[in-house]
């Protein structure tokens, strides 16, 4: 296949960034590189006079880059966990969104995952982890869960690409040594068909508990020790539910951005946003569950030390925080999502966005209350991040853009195969299938 | 295995804050500066906490002077992915300065907040040298430090009184806060000795501990006051 014909395909609308790369995306590119510079000058002022140029203090040894960790690890259950499920479930209005739902994992979770590093305050000593590392502690329970996650879905990521790589390869779209060396060789036999199949079968299944452990094992961070307001065994799924939401969150931001610009209206219809958008509201409801669970048990126990920091949030320094966070992750999702008449895409896009900002809220909501408010009556002090905090915390959000923008200039984020696969065989296999649900009708009712 | 402690008579404590200075020139404490100490930013080995209790004019202060407990079942130890943090076999719970990567994750799982961190690199004064202690390592930008029971001096007595193969005495291991206090009102010794006052003291019927609930088993036992 060469170019020309390639423009002749009915899908070379999902081709399109990857072929004509515009001056656009270079400016783009080139401005948030800047913005990322910038804010990695800001970490060097880290590095150099210690984290006293942060916000923090005694008792509020943590603060955003804690926040910012738990919070973009969360958005990574986006991808590889609903992707996985989609499959499983054999949705078949999955084709169109696994790709790009696999991609927030990855990036993500690498941002997510670079986080605690920035703060510690001896980044010099991190091996240090691997020569003395001590599994009882629940921080190296987090360093294997994410390391482990982030190989399986990078890998669950590539393999499902590899039959678009031999497309652009063979097409001689360039760099032609990075199609050619990323396709290990794919031709599209029999036989790699059926071992692409078994190997993604194998990975989907794998990779959903990898990911509930993940934010587990984040919970147990808070969990495991003996602070009021964390000490709470709901932690946990409490955890992997706020993940999930935020993700689909995300997923959807991202699926809206990339429609509007590259014009994918023809593959990301309305009923993939009412779907998702569904899901979206179950997710709401239960994460409202779990908060509902979470304060009605300690208020009602009313001991007295977690009934201070609950107050703390309800009506003291944390008000604000956690009201918007309510608003944000309950009261505006669930108007919008369950009126049909605001269920429309950009409502969707507005009830995304405030989850996503709402899913951060929660995250600060959690880390910062409980260690404001020490068992011992300590000298109180607030926590002010600083700029240089918020620049972090910048860089995290303009990394995740910069490094879609340059995916999507080099792989299509749509993925073509599964497109076309599902344009040539779907219906027929689903109609296939949905023969065989129908109950075997019998002659003679009673005998079979 | 002896098992240190600290008895600490509320009644005797008048806050005069002499055992946060002994200790401060004791171990290094590094000093940081008015500004940096209002934002929460001081370090302290030995602290007071100043407890108000009532309104005006039925007021009571009252002065609580709070190491490192050196818990039997230490939670800040447990979290340490490093082991930068341990209970050794004196029974007291060490900092291994150079090891520790400063994730402070041990301040965050003591209950006490006893624990403080170097956030900036320690400012000294010019002549520093002359008058620091030598037994104690200097600690650096990015780790956490807490009290130590002194156990620098517990390291000198037993190689002392091993030397000269006798017993060690308790008058022999005393930290630093304990000898500067004007009103004897901290005692320091072997529980588990019953020729050492604090196994006596820490029977007393006023005895308690911080938050015995949570089951750490700090080895730091108050008196209560009366009045
Ligand atoms: S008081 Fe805090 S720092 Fe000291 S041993 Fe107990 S938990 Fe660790």
């Amino acid at each position: 296949m060469t170019l020309s014909e390639l423009r002749k395909d009915p899908d070379y609308a999902l081709f399109k960034p990857v072929v004509e790369k515009g001056r656009k995306a270079f400016i783009l590119g080139g401005f948030l590189f800047a913005v990322f510079l910038w804010t990695m000058y800001m970490y060097g002022t880290q590095l150099s006079s210690g984290l006293g140029v942060t916000g923090l203090n005694r008792p509020i040894s943590w603060g955003f880059y804690i926040v910012n960790f738990v919070f973009f690890i969360g958005i990574s259950h986006a991808g590889t966990l609903i992707s996985a499920i989609l499959r499983l479930s054999k949705a078949e209005w999955r084709r169109p969104i696994t790709r790009m739902a696999e991609v927030i994992t990855a990036i993500v979770l690498a941002i997510g995952g670079l986080h605690p590093i920035i703060d510690l305050g001896r980044p010099d000593r991190l091996l240090s982890i691997f020569y003395y590392g001590r599994l009882q502690s629940p921080l190296l329970w987090d360093v294997t869960a994410i390391t482990c996650y982030f190989a399986a879905s990078t890998v669950y990521l590539y393999l499902p690409m590899i039959p678009d790589i031999a497309i652009m390869r063979d097409m001689g779209v360039r760099p032609q040594w990075l199609y050619r060396f990323l396709s290990w060789g794919w031709t599209g036999t029999e036989r790699q068909k059926h071992c692409l199949d078994r190997a993604i079968t194998i990975l989907m299944v794998m990779v959903i508990p990898i990911a509930v452990s993940v934010h587990t094992v984040i919970s147990f961070i808070f969990s495991m020790t003996l602070q009021p307001g964390w000490h709470s065994t709901i932690f946990g799924p409490y955890f992997v539910v706020g993940a999930i939401y935020s993700g689909i969150a995300a997923i959807l931001i991202v699926m809206i951005v990339f429609r509007k610009v590259f014009h994918l209206e023809g593959y990301l219809k309305p009923i993939h946003f009412q779907y998702l958008g569904t899901l979206l509201l179950v997710m709401c409801a239960l994460w409202f569950y779990f908060t509902f669970a979470e304060y009605l048990t300690g208020t009602y126990g009313g001991e007295p030390h977690e009934m201070k920091i609950i107050l703390y949030k309800f009506a003291g320094g944390y008000w604000p925080v956690f009201w918007s966070m309510i608003l944000c992750n309950f009261v505006i999702p669930v108007i919008i999502l369950s009126n049909k008449k605001l269920k429309t895409i950009s409502g969707i896009f507005i009830a995304s966005f405030a989850v996503i900002i709402g899913m951060w809220l929660e995250r600060l909501n959690i880390v910062v209350p409980s260690l404001a408010n020490p068992l011992l009556r300590v000298p109180y002090q607030v926590y002010i991040p600083s700029l240089v905090e918020w620049a972090l915390f910048l860089a995290g959000v303009v990394a995740f853009v910069l490094a879609f923008l340059v995916f999507s200039k080099f792989f299509p984020v749509i993925s073509v195969w599964e497109i076309k696969e599902g344009r040539k065989e779907g219906i027929e296999v689903v109609k296939e299938r949905l023969a065989s649900y129908q109950p075997d009708i019998t002659t003679q009712p009673g005998k079979s | 295995m002896p098992s240190w402690g600290m008895v600490i008579d509320l009644n005797k404590c008048t806050g005069c804050g002499a055992c946060v200075s002994a200790c401060r020139s004791e171990n290094n404490v590094p000093n940081v500066g008015p500004e940096q100490s209002q934002f929460g930013r001081s370090i302290f080995w030995m602290d007071i906490m100043e407890i108000v209790e009532g309104e005006y004019p039925d007021v009571r202060v009252q002065y609580i002077p709070r190491p490192c407990f050196h818990c039997d079942r230490p939670p800040c130890t447990k979290v340490c992915p490093v082991r930068a943090t341990y209970l050794n076999e004196e029974g007291l719970v060490a900092q291994i300065y150079h090891r520790c990567i400063g994730c402070r994750y041990c301040m965050v799982a003591c209950p006490y907040t006893v624990k403080s961190f170097n956030w900036y690199e320690p400012e000294r004064l010019e002549d520093f040298l002359q008058f620091r202690n030598p037994d104690v390592s200097l600690r650096m930008k990015g780790v956490v430090e807490k009290c130590s029971f002194c156990s620098h001096r517990l390291q000198k007595a037993r190689e002392q009184s091993e030397f000269e193969s006798r017993d060690m005495e308790e008058a022999e291991y005393q930290p630093a806060c304990v000898e500067a206090c004007p009103t004897s009102a901290i005692v320091f010794g072997d529980f588990e000795n019953e020729k050492h006052t604090v196994s006596r003291l820490r029977k007393s019927y006023r005895a308690f501990r911080m938050h015995e609930d949570l089951g750490t088993e700090p080895k730091v036992v108050y008196l209560s006051r009366e009045d």
